[in-house]
């Protein structure tokens, strides 16, 4: 009786811990796929606003693909793949490479959005000035456009940041991966997803608040 | 100087410009009048290459603006231009609005490029916004913002495209103001606008356009005296 004891035991100090330490791989896989998958996903958007044809037959399609298959199914499928063809990729880059290329493709729809407001004469106007198509693209277009879709852009991070949690099926110990086995080992499944869920919050709220205070500073 | 030589432009089938001969000389304020849809702002864009030409020649200084090796960034800094709608930087204070294409055409230092801009606000007379977001400033400000941004990159040539039209009435004048300024430092100056009383007061020359012709073009007092085409006559008539 003794051992089984010892394997069930209750919610502890230590189990915060293994908590937080998963936290951090949560925010690990996050950060780096958002802002790997936006860099690609405004390169992205930016293809679509500039080739409306070209654009939508190739990138707009695979991108289309990306956003209309679950990412669970996209995490398990492209996993395996990569080991099927004998590219030995950890869970953790396996998530955040299929984490990243979905972000991008949600993001290049509201990038492109936002290019598209910028119209032809602001654009006229910077390269009256001298500025070269890139120029003009980097100075002028990208901050304006990019900043009006500032909001649906942070949506899609929150949403990725929660969506992360989807990387537990590749066994990678992120939040929810290691709440799960510790309601496996505590049997306090409500105390348990309550604390992971407090950190999923811990690490949204931060990004939302710092969201809210850079909007309210550019309407100024 | 600014040469035009058998000018063509068509938008899809639509003649725009049918022939256009026209010089501009250093020095020289020329105001360019018409009907809307007479081309007169297109004439501008294909001046400043915003819009390409299918027949015909325009030279800057003696460069083709429309030839293929023409470095178009390079000839474009020697002509501002300002438009109808000012198309401030909305994300940029007044201060860098100016400053911006100083710094990264020209290669200035920042140093150097927010000086030529506090030089150029002043200009203008907006030495006291300095610091402040277009949208905080009204149409005349933003369109005089414009106008010290174009000027930011010592341009030899000043192109404004009906640089009051889209303004409130009771703005008008502040902007003709610094236009009527430039116009009196020496500035060279091609001017399409509806403003008939800047058109007689300011220009060394008038042109009319209609229908995508140069009609007539002269000095004021024979455009707004006695016109020598009958079509001159008739929109003047209709304008006053």
């Amino acid at each position: 009786m003794n051992d089984s004891i010892a394997f069930f035991s209750g919610f502890g100090p230590k189990d915060l811990w293994f908590l937080t330490q998963a936290a951090w791989q949560t925010l690990l896989i996050s950060v780096l796929s958002i802002s790997g998958g936006t860099i690609l996903g405004i390169f992205f958007g930016w293809i679509l606003s500039e080739s409306k044809v070209v654009g939508a037959i190739t990138v707009g399609f695979i991108l289309d693909a990306f956003r209309s298959v679950p990412l669970i199914i996209q995490l398990v499928l492209f996993y395996n793949l990569f080991n099927v063809i004998g590219l030995a990729v950890s869970p953790f880059w396996a998530g955040v490479t299929i984490l990243g290329v979905y972000t991008s493709a949600l993001v290049a729809n509201v990038a492109r959005g936002g290019i598209e407001a910028v119209g032809a004469p602001m654009r006229r106007a910077g390269r009256s000035l001298g500025m070269s198509y890139l120029q003009t693209m980097r100075y002028v277009v990208w901050p304006i456009g990019l900043r009006a879709v500032f909001p649906s852009w942070v949506g899609v991070a929150l949403g990725v940041l929660k969506d992360s949690a989807l990387v537990s099926v590749l066994g990678h110990p992120e939040l929810l991966k290691v709440a799960r086995d510790l309601i496996t080992r505590t049997q306090q499944p409500l105390l348990v997803l309550a604390v992971a869920g407090a950190f999923y919050f811990a690490l949204s709220f931060p990004i939302s608040r710092y969201a809210a205070h850079l909007e309210r500073k550019w309407q100024s | 100087m600014i040469e035009i030589k058998e000018l063509h432009k068509y938008f899809g089938a639509l003649h725009v410009l049918k022939g256009i001969d026209l010089n501009v000389k250093k020095g020289e304020v020329l105001s360019i009048i018409g009907a809307s849809g007479s081309g007169k702002s297109t004439l501008l864009y294909c001046i400043n290459g915003l819009e390409p030409i299918q027949q015909g020649e325009v030279k800057v200084d003696g460069v083709s603006v429309h030839a293929k090796d023409t470095d178009l960034n390079k000839l474009r800094t020697k002509m501002g231009m300002v438009f109808q709608q000012w198309n401030s930087f909305p994300h940029l204070s007044a201060l860098e609005n100016v400053a911006l294409a100083p710094r990264i055409v020209k290669g200035k230092s920042k140093a150097e490029s927010r000086e030529i801009a506090r030089a150029q606000l002043e200009h203008v007379g907006l030495s006291d916004k300095i610091d402040v977001y277009p949208s905080a400033l009204s149409g005349g400000q933003q369109q005089r913002l414009a106008i010290a941004r174009a000027l930011a990159m010592e341009p030899e040539y000043m192109l404004f495209d009906e640089a009051t039209s889209a303004l409130d009435p009771e703005l008008v004048g502040e902007v003709l103001d610094t236009m009527r300024l430039l116009a009196e430092e020496g500035m060279t100056m091609i001017c399409v606008t509806h403003e008939m009383g800047f058109a007689r007061d300011v220009s060394d020359r008038v042109a009319y356009f209609h229908q995508g012709v140069m009609e007539e073009i002269g000095p004021p007092e024979q455009i707004f005296g006695k016109p020598e085409s009958a079509h001159t006559a008739k929109f003047l008539a209709n304008v006053r």
